[in-house]
């Protein structure tokens, strides 16, 4: 995850190495925003729209940008979250995922969303998703931050765990019904 | 100005400092016939003179809508101004295309002035030879800028370009610590009326002054015909009953203006159908 600009986030999964390729753009596309120094600003929906483009492209030239990318941000009070494919497929929602995440969370997060979750819940919200997509992931490692977007801008938390329990007898002993 | 030994190319300065045949361009935005605009919070407003070049053609296209946001009244060469409103409404698309954002007028009117400047340092080519009055509405409010022949450009209250522009910047003047807190019909008034100090005595018709208006919530759009109309109508009748006594150079003006208003009414509304290509 990387803060872009003022006002928004990129969270991405895939290729790593695509993933700083895309950065890269990104950075070039900041800057010369701000050199036009004057009151205006690249907001979330913009950058969404131009990494939509940028995907999208990649994908007509069959050489695309392997990630799926989650772009978050707040610009003059409005809230905005997207997400684009790595075939440049993009849509915004309340709460959106890559790869398995599309899957195995959005379910939970369509139960339990709701417009007036505060900051904890949130994350509470978040890492309940996370343990799920954890115990699934047979290359997950239990490391994971949160991010938190505001008006005033743009904090990434540490790497932290999540309290995980693998007693299960079904762990101790995976074969038993076989 | 005079001609002289260093005005030939745009790429020779003379002693004192000046490129004239920018100068030169900017001449010709003064031939040009007005453009006016003017700006609140929120609205902007953009007026223009139509000449036509004689009884049967139809008049000169002078205002352009660039985007749904950003409109352009111009002075001087139309031609060049064709193509620079091309220009813009090309960069506007692209943004919109790549950023499904509108493109901030600030940021436009820059590239328009880039690109003016250009022509002001290359052998091969000349300056523009017109003046563009560029209203749009962004983020950060309402704004009315002007740009030179000369690559300048400016942000203003309210201004005026164009041949006898001087008598609607005085009127401009006295009014426009007023227009921020105006509201849409008033400004458009204000128009009308700048406008028609330009024409100094001439009839003011409909057909012969465009407004277009952009604003929050309201897209670039030309008033039509009949709207205009209405509004010049309005006025006719506060001057008829506007005391005469208090200024009577007003007052002769102003009962010649009621007279002809009425004659220009009934000419106004038989020239609609004789003359279809006034619209």
């Amino acid at each position: 995850m990387k803060p872009i600009g003022k006002h928004s986030l990129l969270g991405a999964s895939g290729e790593i190495s695509d993933f700083q390729e895309i950065l890269r753009y990104l950075d070039e596309l900041i800057l010369y925003d701000n050199m036009w120094d004057d009151g205006n600003s690249l907001g979330p929906k913009e950058v969404h729209n131009y990494l939509t483009r940028v995907m999208y492209n990649r994908r007509n030239k069959f050489n695309p940008l392997w990630n799926s990318l989650v772009l978050g941000g707040v610009k003059k009070g409005q809230k905005y979250l997207g997400t684009v494919s790595m075939i440049g497929v993009n849509f915004e929602d309340n709460h959106v995922a890559t790869g398995f995440g599309n899957h195995l969370a959005r379910p939970i997060l369509r139960q339990e969303w709701h417009e007036n979750l505060s900051f904890e819940d949130g994350v509470r919200l978040l890492e309940k998703c996370m343990r799920v997509l954890l115990y699934r992931d047979r290359s997950a490692v239990n490391k994971l931050q949160i991010a938190k977007i505001t008006e005033v801008g743009v904090t990434i938390s540490q790497p932290y765990s999540l309290k995980t329990y693998w007693e299960f007898s079904a762990f101790e002993n995976p074969a038993q019904g076989a | 100005m005079f001609r002289n030994q260093y005005d030939t190319d745009v790429t020779t300065w003379s002693p004192a400092g000046r490129l004239f045949q920018v100068e030169y361009a900017m001449e010709a935005v003064k031939q040009g016939s007005a453009a006016i605009g003017l700006r609140s919070r929120t609205h902007v407003v953009l007026g223009c003179v139509n000449k036509a070049n004689s009884e049967l053609s139809s008049h000169q296209k002078k205002i352009f809508k660039v985007d749904d946001h950003i409109g352009v009244a111009i002075a001087g060469l139309t031609a060049d101004g064709r193509v620079l409103s091309r220009y813009m409404r090309n960069e506007c698309i692209n943004y919109s295309f790549t950023y499904e954002s509108p493109l901030p007028v600030g940021r436009l009117v820059v590239q328009l002035a880039d690109k003016a400047q250009v022509c002001t340092q290359r052998s091969w080519k000349r300056p523009y030879g017109v003046g563009l009055l560029v209203a749009g509405l962004d983020e950060s409010g309402a704004h009315l800028y002007y740009n030179c022949p000369s690559g300048n450009y400016f942000e203003y209250q309210a201004f005026a370009i164009g041949s006898r522009s001087q008598a609607a910047k005085t009127y401009l003047e006295r009014r426009f610590e007023n227009f921020t807190d105006s509201s849409r019909d008033d400004l458009v008034k204000d128009a009308i009326t700048a406008i028609r100090e330009t024409l100094q005595g001439e009839t003011l018709k409909s057909s012969i002054c465009t407004i277009a208006v952009v604003g929050v919530g309201e897209p670039f759009h030309v008033l039509d015909q009949g709207t205009v109309q209405q509004i010049i109508d309005t006025f006719e009748i506060a001057a008829e009953q506007e005391d005469p006594a208090t200024e009577p150079d007003a007052a002769t003006g102003q009962e010649a203006a009621t007279e002809q208003g009425t004659a220009a009414d009934q000419g106004g509304s038989t020239d609609e159908g004789a003359a279809p290509m006034d619209i």
